[in-house]
């Protein structure tokens, strides 16, 4: 039995008079990539911001139900919610750069963390550069805008700089939905190297890419989890008809 | 027919927009063809005058400036006049020296921006991030309301609380003193509060637009990187917003270097060095106060006092023009 990471119970999400998310249940597995698919409004984007609380950003949000981290309720009142988002780290579907030099976006997180020493800074930013796979291409230009770079690099700019603060686990929002294909591929591959040190949780509107990368699946339907579980098993044998439908794209 | 001109049956009847350059006008051969376009080029017309009062408003001030403000500088000499510490327009052998005046405008209005800045930064970062909805609605407003009262309500009330206090204050701490003047308060630190209020409006709202204008994914980026709001607001909005912040910190000192009614009627209007309980003079007060009686050389100074001010102004607007661009490159 693989460890569980994250684990939600009975979660309910409103906005305003909107039910967004309706009972959902499920398990994240440690080390493992884990795709959230569904059509546009099923509420998938919803359920990863309220795995590290960004969803406490919105306005007139209501939220009912568990959310664990670790058998931790991340709801829960000793709960600090700067350590929670240290923990459980998220990347955009814009990449999003500050308006800063490479070397300073990396080391931002670490920074607001408190690292100040210029060594271990130095160490970190090649590390996570590294680790996002972008280390080879950009390290002549660290202190460079990181405006500069092309949108591939952005992004993987962006998926190292969440690394920087060691996550444990990686929350990832249609992150290659703004790229071209070759720099998709090459988020893809870096999935693969991730989940040997951090939690994946992909949203991804892309099916091909959901089976290409992931380990488990949850599809989402207006607000349900409809079916999940392992990828290879949903994709190939769906239990439920409206995930048949789905992922052989009679609609969605 | 050029592509430009409109037709109807291979008639020109008309003229449209240059297309490479809309606001070349093009010409039409032969005479006006109806009362209808003839009203479009009345109103053309009208158009174009307007816009150059603008123009020739500048260009007649520059020139009525410049006529009136060197003959000074080239009698009595540009060093003189900038760098001698004097002022003594009327004596018998009458001096011109307006460097403390000078002095005392860029200190003066550098002090109210040290003061005036990050109070208003801190209330645009207010407005634009933490303010809940009903104390939005009542903290802006007022703000308004603050750059709509004429300059002299403020010299008003300056003159009526806060030079008495400012004077209890110099009462204090120059008890005993006998080197001090007493100024009654009226002293460049009341000036400098005063001119610190006047920029407050102009500060706030363009640092709160530029405030605005950051993408709100930046501050989702910090934030879910662990930042607090307060993190996240210095060292990523503030930083995202500087262009838009420096425009309004140099619209401030355009404001402050500027204004004359209010601190002329707070500060004293002595020419003095600038210290924060001496009674001072600026560039604008100088004018005011003298030009009612000032006759020869001594009005034709005030007149090159009022070219040093336009010299101000002009690098101010420089120094805006130059940020715009930036940003617009940037």
């Amino acid at each position: 039995m693989p460890q569980i990471k994250m684990s939600t119970d009975k979660l309910n999400v409103y906005y305003g008079e909107s039910h967004a998310l309706r009972d959902v249940t499920t398990q994240i597995r440690a080390h493992a990539v884990t795709a959230l698919i569904g059509p546009s409004g099923c509420g998938k984007s919803t359920f990863l911001k309220t795995l590290n609380r960004m969803n406490d950003l919105e306005d007139a949000v209501r939220m009912e139900g568990k959310v664990y981290l670790d058998g931790e309720d991340i709801y829960g009142a000793q709960m600090d919610v700067m350590q929670l988002r240290r923990r459980v780290g998220m990347v955009f579907q814009q990449p999003n750069p500050f308006p800063m030099s490479i070397y300073d976006n990396i080391a931002y997180g670490p920074r607001v963390h408190g690292i100040k020493s210029r060594e271990r800074l130095d160490d970190i930013v090649e590390r996570s550069l590294r680790q996002a796979a972008v280390w080879e291409e950009i390290k002549k230009q660290l202190y460079k805008p990181a405006m500069g770079l092309s949108g591939g690099q952005k992004q993987r700019l962006c998926i190292a700089r969440a690394l920087a603060v060691e996550p444990e686990v990686l929350l990832m929002d249609e992150p290659t939905s703004a790229l071209d294909p070759v720099s998709t591929l090459k988020v893809e591959e870096l999935l693969g190297e991730l989940k040997r040190k951090y939690t994946i949780v992909i949203v991804t509107h892309n099916m091909q890419q959901a089976a290409r990368v992931s380990d488990d699946t949850a599809f989402f339907l207006m607000g349900e989890v409809v079916e999940a579980g392992a990828t290879e098993r949903l994709f190939s044998h769906p239990a439920n008809q409206k995930t048949r439908n789905y992922i052989t794209g009679k609609f969605g | 027919m050029r592509v430009n001109e409109k037709a109807v049956n291979g008639k020109i009847i008309g003229r449209d927009w240059n297309v490479q350059n809309p606001w070349k006008a093009v010409r039409v051969k032969g005479p006006v063809a109806n009362p209808a376009q003839a009203v479009e080029k009345a109103a053309e017309v009208i158009f174009c005058l307007c816009a150059f009062t603008a123009v020739a408003a500048v260009c007649a001030m520059t020139l009525y400036m410049i006529a009136n403000g060197v003959p000074a500088v080239l009698q009595t000499g540009l060093k003189e006049i900038l760098f001698s510490k004097t002022w003594n327009p009327t004596a018998k052998e009458p001096s011109f020296g307006i460097f403390y005046v000078i002095l005392t405008s860029i200190v003066g209005t550098f002090l109210a921006v040290l003061i005036g800045v990050p109070i208003g930064l801190l209330t645009a970062v207010f407005l634009a991030e933490a303010a809940p909805g009903w104390l939005a609605a009542v903290v802006r407003p007022s703000v308004e309301l603050l750059a709509g009262i004429p300059s002299v309500i403020y010299g008003v009330l300056g003159m009526m609380v806060l030079n008495p206090l400012m004077y209890r204050l110099e009462q204090k701490l120059f008890a005993g003193s006998k080197t001090h003047q007493f100024t009654g308060g009226a002293n460049l630190l009341s000036a400098v509060l005063v001119l610190a209020v006047m920029i407050l409006p102009t500060v706030i709202n363009i640092s709160e637009a530029a405030l605005r204008a950051v993408p709100s994914a930046l501050k989702a980026s910090s934030l879910a990187l662990g930042a607090s709001p307060v993190q996240t607001i210095f060292m990523v909005t503030i930083p995202a917003a500087k262009s838009g912040i420096l425009t309004a910190v140099v619209l401030g000192v355009g404001r402050a270097v500027g204004e004359a009614m209010a601190i002329s009627m707070v500060s004293g209007n002595v020419v003095h060095l600038p210290l924060p309980f001496q009674s001072v003079r600026f560039l604008t007060t100088a004018i005011v106060s003298e030009m009612g009686y000032a006759q020869g050389m001594h009005r034709q100074v005030l007149f090159t006092i009022g070219l040093v001010l336009f010299v101000f102004i002009m690098i101010i607007n420089g120094i805006l023009s130059r940020i715009v661009k930036g940003e617009n490159q940037g």
